[in-house]
């Protein structure tokens, strides 16, 4: 494999797609072929697996370019390969259908296994290694980032406003829009101003305001400042200016999560029922209590959906922070700070390891009530 | 003659007078749910949201001398259109040209989008239709992996990658020897895939598990196997699934920052990544970041507005990634 990727790499960029695609389609091909041939009966296709039980597994390790002080691993692979056919052969399903359901799932599972599993586990273990990784050094990583090393605290405390600020303003801020535009006229329109920053990077969002904000010496060119100006103001230096500047950068994740929220809350809004606002509205209840008591506990699920995502969204953010100010004047957070340290020479593993598992640490409680609902929606099905 | 005269002139006259009392009818139950406060206040917020934009834009068609010295807004009284910035700025060399990073973009997202579409699907479909042991489990734990940070998987994985894993003194997996290699794209492809599944099997699975049971028991009953059912009946009726999809991994690659810092090097940046470093770097040459910009979202854009519907779709459909 690394002698076709790095044979890949020689030839001119937009050349690789094809090639890349064609490869990746034999892969998938040879997968489902197997896949329909599997479950047939007969001698032959008993061979048939037995070979792809035993060979496939060992083929794989021999194609990641297993070195040679580790060979014995192309007849382990094998005979788990082999163990596996054995039990395949008392599957419930059949002779044939534990394979088969191996194709399904294999490729995913190993690549889940192998870019997520394998990498969470690792980073929670470094955290508690020395930065070079040799040592094993107790929670010290912790306490470093906690007595402010690296500018660990101010990253944790910044991470915790943006988690607080971001998802409950881009949630008000887009059910007030769609509200507001509800069965307007032009409101498929209106939606679109709110709804296209979804589409812009980060780092397009980013510079965009940063030009907003910019400040120079003279005449101003950034907005934000002329209209400071505008008003008889002096200018102010807003990204160096601490702790406002990290207000503003909120806004720039703000300003691109609102439309999603927007979207979101408006199909919702659509779902309830039009006579619940008509017997409202008979019964005297104004605009303002229509939505406090119709509206809101009608949408209440969405809102919460919203909330989470946007605000597992503000736990990840990095990219606002590189395009801007780079973690200066006390705007960096975890997520961003850790891959710093990671880039530092030598990288400070440990410390960025810490951070890494504290961010994870703040997602937990998301992870958790997402994994929650799923487990009911699908023991409820 | 007088009679085809008179007669279309008033049906025109009747169908007028409909039409009217149709729409104040209309005009009557929209004041009833929208005051005119809401809409003064829904076109504020419409107009804050574009200004910020808006400005980039002009700033981009202006004359780089004047971007530095005057502030757009006094570019409408003197007009000065060039799409000199735009050429710049393509042929710009920083590790290399925008141009080239914009076409580094495109090779990384088309795989990036495709192979792990190709995956989900496999496993998809075996979560919906294929019956195991432990399969909600699996189906709970995999859902849970798109909330993980992917900072939290990066650094092992940039290092499985480049080093390998060594247990015990045995090289396991020598890694795949790509660092240092300008062109390469695997690792950021590889890196992509494997981060685009969590939420590609869920979605996939949501859309794929709610097609009627009964197609897929007379599918069975007429002795199709898994493989026909999947080839003939699923792929075919998901097609609006995937397209949803499609696009927010395109979006999502496209616009990525954090993955393509770790796993790509000089020769192959993205745009985005090619754009933050000028961003740091060139912090206030404006007419470089402008144009810049608008290259960088211009691809997100187009997708964007030609392919709304499916997008929202998808959107509705749960999109929590990242």
């Amino acid at each position: 494999m690394t002698a076709f990727f790095q044979w890949l790499a020689t030839l001119p960029p937009l050349a690789q797609i094809p090639i890349i695609l064609a490869a990746f389609g034999v892969v998938v091909a040879l997968i489902l072929f197997f896949i329909e041939l599997a479950p047939r009966a007969g001698r032959g296709y008993s061979i048939m697996r037995l070979v792809v039980a035993v060979g496939v597994p060992a083929i794989i390790v021999l194609v990641l370019g297993v070195y040679n002080d580790a060979v014995w691993l192309v007849p382990l692979a094998a005979v788990l390969g082999g163990g596996l056919f054995l039990l395949d052969r008392r599957a419930r399903g059949g002779r044939g259908s534990l394979l088969q359901l191996v194709g399904f799932m294999a490729p995913a599972l190993l690549l889940l296994a192998v870019g997520l599993l394998y990498p969470t586990i690792q980073t929670i273990i470094s955290a508690f290694l020395s930065n070079n990784g040799q040592q094993f050094v107790g929670l010290s990583n912790f306490a470093y980032v906690f007595a402010g090393g690296s500018q660990g605290l101010v990253a944790l405390i910044n991470q915790i406003v943006w988690v607080i600020i971001a998802p409950i303003v881009a949630t008000a801020i887009g059910l007030a829009y769609a509200v507001f535009i509800d069965k307007s006229r032009g409101e498929k329109y209106l939606k679109v101003f709110v709804f296209m920053p979804v589409a812009i990077s980060f780092v397009g969002a980013s510079i965009i305001f940063k030009f907003f904000y910019d400040y120079q010496q003279g005449a101003q060119i950034g907005l934000l400042n002329q209209i400071v100006v505008w008003f008889g103001g002096t200018p102010v230096n807003w990204l160096q200016t601490s702790p406002l500047n990290d207000a503003l950068l909120i806004v720039v994740l703000i300003w691109s999560q609102t439309g999603f929220a927007m979207v979101l809350l408006s199909a919702a809004i659509k779902g309830i029922p039009e006579e619940q606002n008509e017997a409202a509205e008979l019964d005297g209840a104004n605009a303002l209590e229509r939505f406090r008591n119709v509206t809101v506990p009608g949408i209440r699920p969405t809102i919460i959906v919203t909330w989470i995502t946007i605000a597992i969204a503000s736990l990840k953010v990095y990219d606002i922070i590189a395009a801007t100010t780079q973690g200066q004047n006390n705007t960096s957070t975890l997520s961003y700070q850790m891959v710093r340290l990671f880039q530092n020479l030598p990288p400070q593993t440990g410390t960025s390891s810490a951070e890494a598992v504290l961010l994870f640490i703040l997602i937990l409680p998301f992870l958790i009530y997402n994994a929650n609902n799923i487990r009911k929606q699908r023991l409820g099905l | 003659m007088i009679a085809t005269d008179i007669d279309p002139r008033s049906a025109r006259r009747v169908e007028r007078a409909t039409r009217r009392a149709e729409s104040a009818a209309f005009n009557d139950s929209k004041k009833r749910l929208s005051s005119k406060g809401a809409t003064i206040a829904a076109i504020v917020i419409a107009v804050f949201w574009t200004i910020p934009t808006f400005g980039l834009l002009v700033t981009s068609f202006r004359q780089p001398a004047d971007i530095n010295t005057s502030g757009w807004w006094t570019f409408f009284a003197h007009p000065d259109l060039t799409i000199q910035n735009y050429t710049n700025t393509l042929n710009f060399t920083d590790t290399i040209t925008v141009g080239q990073s914009f076409v580094n973009s495109l090779v990384i997202v088309i795989p990036a989008t495709l192979i792990p579409i190709a995956v989900a699907l496999l496993a998809a479909y075996a979560f919906a239709w294929v019956d195991f042991r432990g399969k909600n489990l699996l189906f709970i734990a995999v859902f849970s992996l798109q909330v993980v940070p992917l900072q939290v998987a990066l650094v092992p994985l940039l290092s499985l990658f480049s080093n390998g894993i060594t247990i015990g003194g045995w090289a396991v997996f020598p890694g795949l020897n790509l660092n240092g290699l300008d062109g390469s794209f695997g690792r950021i492809w590889l890196a992509h895939t494997m981060f685009a599944l969590p939420l590609a099997i869920f979605l996939l699975h949501n859309f794929i598990s709610a097609l009627p049971v009964d197609i897929m028991e007379a599918a069975r009953i007429d002795g199709a196997s898994h493989g026909q059912i999947f080839f003939r009946i699923v792929l075919p009726l998901a097609r609006p699934a995937i397209a949803s999809f499609a696009i927010l991994q395109f979006l999502w690659v496209w616009n990525d920052l954090l993955v393509a810092t770790i796993f790509t090097s000089g020769g192959n940046f993205p745009i985005t990544k090619l754009l933050t470093d000028l961003s740091g770097t060139y912090g206030t040459t404006w007419y470089l970041l402008s144009a810049g910009t608008f290259l960088a979202i211009i691809a997100p854009l187009i997708v964007f507005f030609s392919l709304q519907r499916f997008f929202v779709r998808g959107l509705l459909a749960g999109a929590t990634k990242g």
